[in-house]
């Protein structure tokens, strides 16, 4: 079954903002994931297939609704809980 | 777009999670500053600028490019960049065909050479379009191509990742290889842009 970020060819989703251009990070917090996601693959923490395949497996409601670096912070919340790393609800204090 | 959380919250979320991999040895803060400075200095569209400009000029490094760019562009001391090595494949463009490149699963792009991504490369509305109707897409960024032309769309994986080869533009025959290079947008080696 294709999972939800498959989403070549789909339609509806609007015209491409073409201004949002120049900028890698839109906040720190999206720099610092961005260092962490390359940290914990570099330190073999998880790998970059696993990444991947957190991101993909995302519920499409929750994938949809979120920004490209709230996935990636969600993946490296998700694999870190299930590798023992940290425990649900840790961040939440 | 902005999710379910506010910026504060997933800001203090994300120190919160930075302070407890430093607590347990697990990264070192020092090192994440590092790794961000090595990003945004060693990835920029100058580097693929500079490989274009080498094939405009140079038949044979051109040849090599279009053959295996992956150990054309290593000629240059470059690589497509990445957390894992990654092919690189290097499409060009025709007075007949004009190439684009998208990664529709996510957002693979050979980053040394193009430097960070642009937020609607990695958008949906990008991802899921440009494989459907490439030219409304292409005039969305400006780029009105001759109905003749044909569009090629090339979708990244994790292991190959394109870059586009402009057509050299006319009247730059006097210009020398940095010159040349100077003429070449980021958007150019995507195939968002001609020249």
């Amino acid at each position: 079954m294709a999972r939800i970020n498959d989403v070549g060819g789909l339609q509806g989703f609007g015209p491409i903002d073409t201004a949002d251009d120049t900028e890698p990070f839109h906040a720190d917090w999206e720099a610092r994931v961005f260092a962490l996601n390359s940290a914990l693959i570099a330190g073999k923490v998880y790998n970059l297939d696993e990444f991947r395949d957190a991101i993909e497996s995302m519920a499409p409601a929750d994938y949809l609704a979120a920004s490209y670096y709230e996935r990636w912070f969600f993946a490296i919340r998700t694999l870190l809980e299930r590798k023992g790393v940290i425990e649900a609800g840790e961040l939440d204090v | 777009m902005t999710g379910g959380h506010t910026d504060a919250d997933i800001s203090r979320r994300v120190r919160r999670l930075e302070t407890l991999l430093e607590d347990r040895g697990i990264v070192a803060g020092a090192a994440l500053d590092e790794t961000l400075d090595a990003f945004l200095s060693g990835a920029s569209p100058a580097n693929g600028a500079r490989v274009v400009a080498r094939a405009w000029t140079d038949a044979d490094f051109r040849t090599r490019l279009l053959a295996d760019g992956t150990s054309a562009v290593a000629e240059l001391g470059l690589s497509a960049g990445g957390v894992q090595p990654q092919r690189l494949r290097v499409v060009e463009n025709t007075p007949d065909t004009h190439n684009v490149v998208v990664c529709t699963l996510c957002s693979c792009y050979p980053v040394r050479l193009l430097g960070p991504s642009p937020s609607w490369y990695k958008s949906e509305a990008y991802r899921s379009r440009v494989v459907r109707e490439p030219r409304a897409v292409l005039e969305e960024f400006g780029v009105r191509l001759p109905d003749a032309t044909r569009i090629t769309v090339w979708d990244s994986t994790s292991e190959t990742r394109y870059m586009v080869l402009p057509m050299r533009p006319s009247g730059t025959s006097h210009l020398d290889e940095p010159a040349l290079a100077r003429l070449v947008p980021r958007n150019a080696l995507i195939g968002t842009a001609v020249l």
